[in-house]
């Protein structure tokens, strides 16, 4: 068990950043999960972690050593770190045993104690009695809970995992997220876990770096991530965040303020500190949307009704600014239709803070 | 810190060091050696020879001939190879092992035993046509006398090189990308031509390089086929000029030989850059496609193939066992005049031959078991490495194959002439000196489809492997060597099988004691002895056989794929 510590990290591949002055610290034992759209650095900061690739600036900690810096870099094979890998990368000329008793005969671990350590890897998994198959010859599902015995059984100080659920069906996906989730408990290992899966990362980690364009978006708790987005890209990014244009007409007091949005006024939570600016943007959820025939809001078009069994999800354009489509769930019974009128009101939001605002 | 990060990169230099060291013995220290004996004839630098070289019509001929013969029978032999590859790997032919088995056979005979046994059967002197009563008389022209008929036995000759890495890359191929072309709507054939031929790329096009290579290089058929009806190709230019001129021409060949160097160059820059245009490397581990079902066409296609194996495999082999029971030049053959004096002699009563045997057999041995070893880590370098440099490493280990064997001869004779400075070791006029060419010159054979496994294997394996805490060497061992040993061992095979009945190289390097096949084959032929030639021709294919045979008991014990004509 180690914290990880990623300082100004930046990784350039010819002319292209690939990582951009990413800094992370990964407490002892926790459980942190890099999310981001596809191309946005996540794979690379695991290969710089990992040792695959060398930092082109910054520096990378491993417990108190440092294992990617100006000195140079540690090679993968002295790092300690075990990899669960998107596509296993199980070894198809070994049977399930060796694959995962590889690093314990690596290090010339007595034979006994070495198979021993295997079953035990073998029965954490659930995989009792398969330790004679061959790779090729297990299931999806099975084969990931092999790539996780074998990056478990040397103990690592580290567990990285890339996108290891990203080939599996939907019901394995559940079931396994329960055994990460158990196996993160049960060990408390550090795991730092790669993947595009919002809902995924939300369910498993602690908290969640949410990368962008090489850079890091937000690094925070899910639930803050969710309610407190730190600029645009987060908010739209998680839950599909409805975007707004806003006006902010009060001062902050008590973590709230005055917004005008859509022509009407409303109490948003925010930071502290905030002051009246023009041009902000608040994000809000389906949630904080609701029809109000008669009461405040502001009046639109319905453009789509999506049914979803037991609920609806209604698309919907406001008359003021017909660019902006802002989406929610009506339950059963759904009354709207679409091409009919409706008023909308925005019950609450958060105030995206302003660019550069110190988070 | 520091120490460690010099100890994991200390596996790595020692690597890299090592495998520096072989290409620099093997590659480049005997191409230089070439190169001062035509810019510096003597020691002192001088055009002479190559004016004399750009000079001379003769090579410019040669050059063309060279370019017609090379690309028409790499052309006949990558269609032919990739056609049997498709039916035979993805429809549901019967017979398979079989077919794969018959159609490999002539890569395992020697060039000249293929051109002796071909004509063999065409010839005026023809015992098979005399079967019959067909044969033309005698004094008419053989019509294998000419450039079709050079480039149909260069095809033939090479067609199941082509053959053999394009079945290995398609028994890689998932079966998921058929299976998503064919849920898409594609039929079989738009399939074919949409998914499967686009992912063989990198194998079609390795293949067809090495055909190439190979054909431009060809002693042994265009001197059968070529020299009787005076249409001379480089290696053969190069081979009558020594010959003809001997020490006092090594300048103007060694000329002729860079020349031809160049042409193989040409060739394998072509294949590079081809295969680098995209990226076709399959990642996924699966179970081999389903077998097309070739349903009313299925007997059609089969008495195509056998039919296609009679003509290029048993009727010259039929031919040239007729001629080794003929007694003589011209003799029909009958119940009465069939003999197996031939037979006797080269077994028993010639000992050159019988040392040959041995000679060649260990010989090859020690070139196929040293090539595998090497292949794996510069493979490794080369398609895995970070350097670019090391991509040059590819085109060093390919020349001493792309130059004929003819031109290897003569550098290493350039270069062991005089006893190896600060040992005083001589291996001038021994068996080693056929050694060190054997070991130069097929090195690429075992490379070629080491490299073509590295590109089809997800890397993450060995990354796994190393986070596991396995250092380079470790890693070469129990993950990387187990994963390119089918490619690797499949190379080995290659090497064992061409090398057991060489001729050229030996041609010019044996001295009495250290008599190759091909040498004691080739001056029986030179001599006149048809007879005796054809016996030992049909000996060495019979061992051949046999020794297939035999490496197939071992195939249970072997991993999949690691002998090529097996299914």
């Amino acid at each position: 068990m180690a914290r990880l510590s990623l300082d100004n990290v930046t990784k350039s591949f010819a002319n292209f950043d690939a990582v951009k002055d990413v800094s992370i610290d990964v407490a002892d034992g926790e459980f942190l999960a890099v999310l981001g759209p596809s191309g946005c650095g996540k794979t690379t900061l695991l290969r710089l972690v990992a040792g695959f690739e060398k930092v082109t600036s910054g520096e990378i900690r491993i417990g108190s050593e440092v294992v990617s810096g100006k000195g140079g870099s540690v090679a993968p094979e002295k790092r300690r770190v075990g990899i669960v890998f998107q596509n296993y990368a199980l070894w198809p000329h070994m049977t399930v045993a060796e694959n995962i008793g590889y690093s314990l005969k690596v290090a010339k671990l007595d034979k006994a104690v070495a198979r021993r350590k295997v079953e035990d890897a073998l029965a954490l998994v659930n995989l009792q009695g398969l330790g004679e198959r061959r790779p090729a010859n297990l299931s999806g599902g099975q084969r990931q809970r092999v790539a996780l015995a074998r990056c478990l059984v040397a103990a690592p100080s580290l567990v990285l995992f890339d996108e290891p659920l990203a080939n599996l069906d939907v019901h394995l996906r559940a079931s396994m997220e329960d055994e990460f989730a158990s196996f993160h408990k049960r060990t408390g290992t550090t795991i730092v876990y790669i993947t595009h899966d919002q809902a995924e990362a939300m369910a498993l980690a602690d908290r969640i770096a949410v990368m962008d364009g090489g850079r890091l978006a937000q690094l925070a708790t899910p639930r803050e991530l969710y309610h407190e987005p730190a600029n645009e890209m987060v908010a739209s990014f998680i839950s599909q965040g409805i975007l707004l244009p806003a006006d902010v007409l009060s001062a902050e007091q008590a973590g709230h303020c005055k917004v005008r949005v859509l022509g009407t006024e409303l109490i948003v939570r925010c930071r502290p500190g905030e002051r009246p600016r023009a041009g902000a943007k608040i994000c809000c959820r389906s949630a904080d949307l609701d029809v109000s025939p008669d009461g405040p809001g502001f009046d639109g078009l319905v453009k789509r009704v999506i049914y979803q069994g037991g609920s609806a999800r209604i698309e919907f354009t406001p008359s003021t600014s017909p660019d902006i489509t802002l989406h929610f769930e009506q339950p059963d019974p759904v009354m709207l239709e679409s091409g009919s009128r409706a008023r909308l009101r925005i019950r609450s939001g958060w105030l995206i803070p302003a660019v550069g605002a110190a988070s | 810190m520091s120490t460690r990060i010099r100890e994991s990169r200390g596996q790595e230099m020692v690597l890299t060091a090592a495998v520096a060291i072989v290409i620099v013995l093997l590659s480049l220290l005997p191409m230089l050696r070439l190169i001062k004996e035509i810019v510096a004839p003597g020691g002192t630098l001088s055009t002479v020879a190559i004016k004399a070289g750009l000079a001379s019509p003769a090579t410019w001929i040669a050059t063309w001939h060279t370019l017609v013969v090379g690309i028409g029978g790499t052309l006949l032999a990558v269609l032919s190879g990739t056609l049997v590859a498709v039916l035979v790997t993805l429809t549901d032919i019967r017979a398979r092992s079989a077919m794969v088995l018959c159609y490999v056979m002539p890569l395992m005979i020697a060039p000249q035993v293929t051109a002796l046994a071909w004509l063999q059967l065409f010839g005026p002197a023809s015992p098979f046509l005399k079967l019959f009563g067909a044969a033309p008389p005698l004094g008419t022209r053989n019509p294998l006398y000419s450039t079709s008929g050079i480039i149909l036995l260069l095809g033939v000759q090479y067609g199941p090189l082509v053959f053999l890495l394009v079945r290995a890359g398609l028994r890689k191929l998932p079966r998921e990308l058929i299976e998503a072309a064919r849920a898409g709507g594609a039929g079989w054939f738009t399939m074919l031509v949409t998914i499967v031929l686009p992912l063989m790329t990198p194998s079609i096009m390795a293949a067809a390089a090495l055909a190439f290579v190979s054909c431009v290089g060809n002693f042994g058929i265009p001197a059968f086929l070529g020299i009787p009806a005076n249409y001379l190709v480089l290696p053969t230019l190069i081979y009558q000029k020594l010959a003809g001129g001997g020490p006092a021409v090594l300048g103007e060949t060694a000329f002729l030989s860079v020349l031809i160097g160049i042409i193989a160059m040409a060739g394998i820059l072509a294949q590079e850059i081809m295969s680098r245009r995209r990226d076709y490397r399959i990642s996924s581990t699966s179970l081999a496609a389903e077998p097309y079902e070739l349903g009313r066409w299925r007997p059609a296609v089969q008495a195509g193939m056998w039919l296609l194996i009679i003509v290029v495999l048993f009727l010259p082999l039929f031919g040239l066992v007729l001629t080794s029971l003929v007694p003589g030049y011209g003799i029909a053959l009958t119940a009465k005049t069939a003999t197996f004096d031939n037979y006797r002699f080269v077994l028993f009563e010639h000992d050159a031959a019988s040392r040959a045997f041995f000679n060649s057999f260990w010989l090859s041995i020690a070139a196929a078991f040293f090539a595998v070893l090497v292949a794996v880590p510069i493979g490794y370098l080369i398609a895995w490495g970070k350097q670019r440099w090391v991509r040059l490493l590819n085109l060093s280990v390919e020349l001493p194959y792309a130059l004929p064997g003819v031109v290897l001869a003569i550098a290493s004779l350039l270069m062991f002439l005089r006893p190896i400075p600060l040992t005083g070791i001589q291996l001038y006029n021994t068996v080693w000196i056929i050694l060190y060419a054997y070991l130069a010159r097929f090195l690429v054979l075992a490379l070629r489809p080491t490299i073509s496994g590295y590109h089809q294997i997800d890397r993450a394996l060995e990354e796994a492997a190393q986070v596991a805490g396995a250092g380079l060497f470790t890693r070469m061992r129990t993950i990387i060597f187990p994963l390119v040993a089918p490619a690797a061992i499949a190379g080995g095979l290659l090497i064992f099988m061409t090398a057991l009945s060489e001729l050229t190289v030996s041609a010019l390097l044996w001295s009495s004691g250290s008599e190759t096949i091909g040498v004691v084959m080739f001056s029986f032929e030179q001599g006149g002895d048809s007879n005796y030639a054809a016996a030992m021709s049909v000996i060495t294919v019979a061992v051949t056989f046999v020794l297939m045979l035999v490496t197939n008991l071992l195939a249970p014990y072997l991993p999949t794929g690691v002998l090529p004509w097996r299914d």
